[in-house]
């Protein structure tokens, strides 16, 4: 059994000395990649295929950015007999779920919950998108109706090779 | 005028918006990222019935130790900063000024005995968890951890890695003094 | 003493990057021609002095002189030869110089093909890009110097990471840092033009071929680590939308939106500015990137041995590169003025839009990247993972594939959609009818993977219609565009169906035992115990078979390296046009030599990689068009006879603005 690398979390001014012992710390974390593979007999494809979602969308802990399917970390493995546990007793994806977000918070899944909190992160990027499809169109529409300016601007003559292009199918 | 706006709004957000983002970058260096809440915290402590690591025929129940506010020190025997913050939990547990319980997590209870032999044994009893099903009710998710949890239950605090003096001085005596006062 | 020549370089490179990043300027403004052409001397003599240095740092883990440092962190007596040399950028000190080294290439190159620009011009370029090697070099001789000793001297190094002791590791950091910094030459241009306030299609010509290699790096690369992680980790996992991915990620999506605008903005006095914030965007995303791998603020897999006070640094880098380009920016963008004098239904449309879907994708990674520092701000925790990434972008993607053949089809400055949606009303019927026949024969096939099957399709009929209808002769420039874009069709299929059909299956095997799956029977044989090299292995053999026909043998690993504590795992891939076989060991279970195992059948994801080699060699292609190599000769013989001109005439007024 390995200790959980406490002892890199918590320094937060690193003298010299852990300085070096970080780096070799976080090397060696980094190192810890032996795949973990449990064995566990389900009863029908559908658990399996849960079990195997699941343990995807949930995060390790102790790990530095890996789900409890691909750690070797022992907490890891002990998540996965959990979780294969409660598949077993016919509990539902959300249940399991908010079982270990009651106990570990929002951090243990990578599947964000849409909240009054992250609303932003759901919408967001489709507010970008139609925020700036309707000023790309405005513009151009805008500049297509009036006639090029003739104001201080240098104008610019089209390239050869665009003007090809330009009468080109 | 209407123009004016538009080069302004063209021309200084993409700085502005720059400026905040790094004002948020900057929050974050020096934190560290793995250190996680606890969402338990405020929240009754799990049930839980665990064996007593000297006499395993008793089973120690959450009930049982209702009444009094307990520091709850997870450990094992396995893990090294255990044995670094273990002095310091001595102290602590000397001084009396908190009862301490230990949580030996995942651990040979032969290793566990051994362990507390060499390097003292401050805990007025210490339950086993050899599943770490009652760690995973915790949230724990490494060692050391340690949970101050008050007389009717309720988890107040959690440490997460070693205690410290530090820690000692400006977490737990603090909030020793009110759950004195009954707060 | 090898190391103090390698720091005395290094400190006269620094040296020589001020020079660079000032005199040129100072000429620019006080109208020196003699400063200005200091500019292509002072870029050769800052590569030759950086790739010294870097050389030094290569023969001293070559020799093994534990006394410096890095090597000593990073290497072992037991480390063969070709890993001795890939560890001099296998952590952060090493990699930093490989960073710098390649960025003076860059700057070395454009100083020697860049003869058709103005003296001034070339001269703004130049000095800007050696405010990058001057930052940057900084960063390695002041917070991250490679070439540090150690006292006392160990008589023994400790290791490279076992991870980085891969093929993958030697040639994917060098390709990914070569796109990283090759953004740094569109960059330069863009700040170049804003401090001239002469933003014109010359200056955009010019960095199209640039952004376009760029690009093709930054492309190549991303594909190596994709590729690298999928056999290197032994999860099966080709992309986590872990950080450090991200990080490769941002910048390229930002450069696929800038390429696009760049057509347009060269073709028409439009949204240059727009095309300004995307070259400024796009390396300010490569430095970010630099920020999110060196800094420890986020976890990541990847992740060095973060340094808070070196994030500090590479903030303080970001902050002045985009925030000195956008302060610029605010105080010049009104002088970009713009006349775009095209339709609404025109190509020039649908470029946009595609530079937009792709600025949106940018963000929206952005996005989920931070989120979790901004919960963090706030003392809260979340994570932002997969499911997040992929459902966004699929949302995001689909606009994507469905206007790009329109986007293609369409005319420059005046089209009609019902003229387009005429002629692609066949293709589209087309795609249906393959998209039919190939779901039967790869039926049963989940929703999901029939959309991205679909997509895929579409984008292959449509490009391969327009590659075969092209009138005229066929440039380089369109074939590189028609390359890349019949990549990114390979890409959406190989994706959806690796995503969507794959197979996983732990299990328990022992000796002699065999199971079936798929069609696919996998015998397994038993495990040996065998010293290689540097490390001692575990080795399984299973036999996998196709009826009766033995389709191959494979051998996973689980490795052991002496000066590591944990072993690793070292999966077996059987890659196939159609399908890979994937299997790896996890750890005995039983007395009879019984172990866990972990079997993968991957369909098509080669295609994925496939994909991204042809987007990487159509933008190789684009930047060779000849197109940009006429426009030079054409504007050397015309800058040469203006300069003859000027000179035979008005001797006090040297500078010359050759685009007034």
């Amino acid at each position: 059994m390995t200790a959980f690398p406490r002892i890199l979390s918590l320094n937060n001014k690193p003298s010299r000395l852990t300085r070096l012992g970080l780096t070799i710390l976080s090397l060696w974390l980094l190192a810890s990649t032996a795949v973990a593979i449990d064995v566990h007999q389900f009863e029908s494809p559908e658990q399996e295929a849960l079990y195997r979602q699941l343990t995807e969308e949930l995060r390790c802990l102790v790990c530095q950015n890996q789900n409890i399917a691909d750690s070797d970390a022992d907490l890891a493995r002990d998540l996965r007999n959990e979780v294969a546990e409660f598949i077993k007793q016919g509990k539902s994806g959300e249940e399991i779920t908010a079982y270990l977000v009651q106990r570990y918070g929002d951090f243990v899944r990578y599947n964000p919950p849409v909240r009054a909190d992250t609303i932003v992160l759901w919408t967001l990027p489709f507010l970008m998108l139609f925020v700036g499809a309707f000023a790309l169109l405005r513009s151009i529409r805008r500049s297509g109706q009036k006639p090029a300016d003739n104001g201080d601007t240098k104008t610019t003559a089209p390239s050869p090779a665009a003007d090809r292009e330009k009468h080109r199918s | 005028m209407k123009r004016s706006r538009s080069v302004f709004i063209k021309a200084v957000l993409p700085l502005v918006v720059f400026v905040a983002f790094v004002l948020l970058l900057m929050s974050g260096i020096g934190k560290n990222p793995r250190l996680i809440p606890s969402p338990l915290i405020g929240k009754p402590a799990p049930e839980f019935a665990l064996p007593s690591l000297h006499q395993p025929d008793r089973v120690i129940r959450k009930g049982d130790l209702l009444g009094q506010y307990y520091l709850l020190n997870v450990w094992g025997s396995w893990c090294p900063s255990c044995r670094v913050e273990h002095p310091m939990v001595t102290e602590v547990a000397r001084s009396g000024i908190i009862p301490v319980y230990g949580l030996n997590w995942k651990d040979e209870p032969e290793n566990a005995k051994a362990w507390l032999q060499r390097f003292g044994d401050p805990y007025r009893d210490v339950l086993v968890d050899y599943e770490g099903r009652t760690a995973i009710d915790f949230g724990v998710y490494g060692a050391p951890e340690s949970f101050v949890i008050d007389q009717k239950g309720i988890i107040r605090h959690k440490v997460v890695g070693e205690i410290t003096p530090q820690v000692v001085q400006n977490e737990l005596l603090p909030l020793i003094r009110k759950m004195e006062a009954g707060q | 003493m090898l190391a103090e020549i390698g720091q005395f370089l290094l400190g006269l490179a620094l040296l020589t990057a001020l020079c660079l990043s000032i005199i040129p300027l100072l000429g620019y403004f006080f109208k020196r021609d003699d400063w200005m052409l200091l500019a292509r001397p002072l870029a050769y003599l800052q590569f030759v002095l950086v790739f010294g240095a870097f050389l030094t740092l290569v023969w001293l883990f070559v020799v093994q002189d534990f006394s410096v440092a890095y090597v000593w962190r990073n290497s072992n007596s037991l480390l063969p030869l070709r890993y001795r040399i890939s560890a001099v950028w296998g952590a952060h000190e090493g990699s930093m110089l490989l960073w710098v080294t390649i960025q003076t290439v860059w700057v070395a190159l454009v100083a020697r093909f860049s003869h058709s620009l103005s003296h001034d011009r070339i001269a703004r370029v130049l000095a800007v890009l050696g405010w990058v090697s001057l930052g940057f070099l900084a960063f390695v001789v002041f917070a991250s110097n490679p070439f540090e000793r150690l006292f006392p001297i160990p008589a023994e190094g400790v290791d490279l990471n076992p991870l980085l002791q891969d093929i993958g590791l030697i040639i994917h950091p060098p390709i990914l840092y070569a796109g990283y910094v090759g953004l740094s030459v569109p960059y330069a241009i863009a700040i170049a033009a804003l401090l001239g306030g002469d933003l014109d299609e010359k200056w955009i010509r010019w960095s199209r071929p640039w952004t376009n290699a760029a690009w093709a790096f930054l492309t190549m690369g991303i594909v190596l680590g994709s590729w690298w992680a999928y056999y290197e980790l032994g999860w099966g996992g080709w992309w986590f939308w872990d950080p450090v991915e991200n990080a490769s990620f941002m910048p390229w999506l930002a450069a696929t939106a800038l390429i696009h605008v760049q057509a347009v903005s060269e073709r028409r006095n439009a949204f240059r500015g727009w095309t300004v914030l995307l070259s400024i965007l796009a390396f300010s995303l490569s430095v970010l990137g630099t920020f999110l791998v060196r800094s420890g603020i986020l976890t990541s897999v990847h992740a060095f041995a973060s340094d808070p006070k070196r994030g500090i640094f590479v903030l303080a880098l970001l902050g002045f590169y985009t925030g000195g380009g956008l302060l610029l920016y605010a105080l010049r963008a009104h002088k970009i003025r713009s006349e775009p004098g095209f339709e609404l239904s025109s190509r020039e449309t649908l470029l946009l839009a595609n530079s937009l879907i792709f600025l949106v994708a940018t963000f929206t990674v952005l996005l989920g990247t931070l989120f979790p520092l901004l919960f963090d701000a706030f003392g809260k925790k979340i994570s932002i993972g997969p499911p997040y990434f992929g459902l966004m972008f699929f949302l995001i993607m689909v606009p994507m594939v469905v206007l790009l053949p329109i986007g293609v089809m369409m005319r420059w400055h005046r089209d009609s959609f019902a003229r387009v949606v005429r002629q692609l009303t066949p293709l589209f019927l087309l795609t249906t009818v393959l998209t039919i026949i190939v779901w039967w024969f790869l039926r049963p096939l989940p929703l999901k993977a029939l959309a991205g099957v679909y997509g895929g399709i579409w984008l292959l009929v449509n490009t391969l219609y327009a590659l075969l209808t092209e009138k005229g002769r066929l440039t380089r420039g369109r074939l590189g565009m028609h390359l890349a874009h019949l990549g990114v069709a390979f890409f959406v299929f190989g994706v959806s169906m690796t995503e969507h059909t794959d197979f996983e299956k732990d299990l328990l095997m022992n000796p002699g035992e065999s199971a079936t799956f798929k069609g696919y029977t996998f015998a397994f044989e038993g495990v040996q115990r065998k010293r290689v090299e540097n490390y001692i292995a575990e080795e399984g053999t299973f036999k996998v078979f196709q009826g009766d026909k033995l389709v191959t043998v494979l051998h996973p690993q689980k490795r052991e390296y002496p000066r590591q504590r944990k072993p690793m795992t070292e999966a077996a891939i059987d890659p196939g046009l159609t399908r890979d076989l994937y299997i790896s060991l996890g750890e005995q279970l039983n007395d009879q030599g019984g172990w866990s195992v972990r079997i993968y059948i991957k369909p098509f994801i080669r295609w994925m990689w496939g994909g991204g080699l042809l987007m990487m060699l159509g933008g190789l292609l684009a930047a060779t068009d000849r197109r940009y190599k006429r426009h030079a000769e054409a504007e050397k013989s015309h800058l040469a006879s203006q300069w003859l001109e000027k000179n035979s005439g008005t001797p006090d007024d040297k500078v010359t603005e050759v685009n007034a």
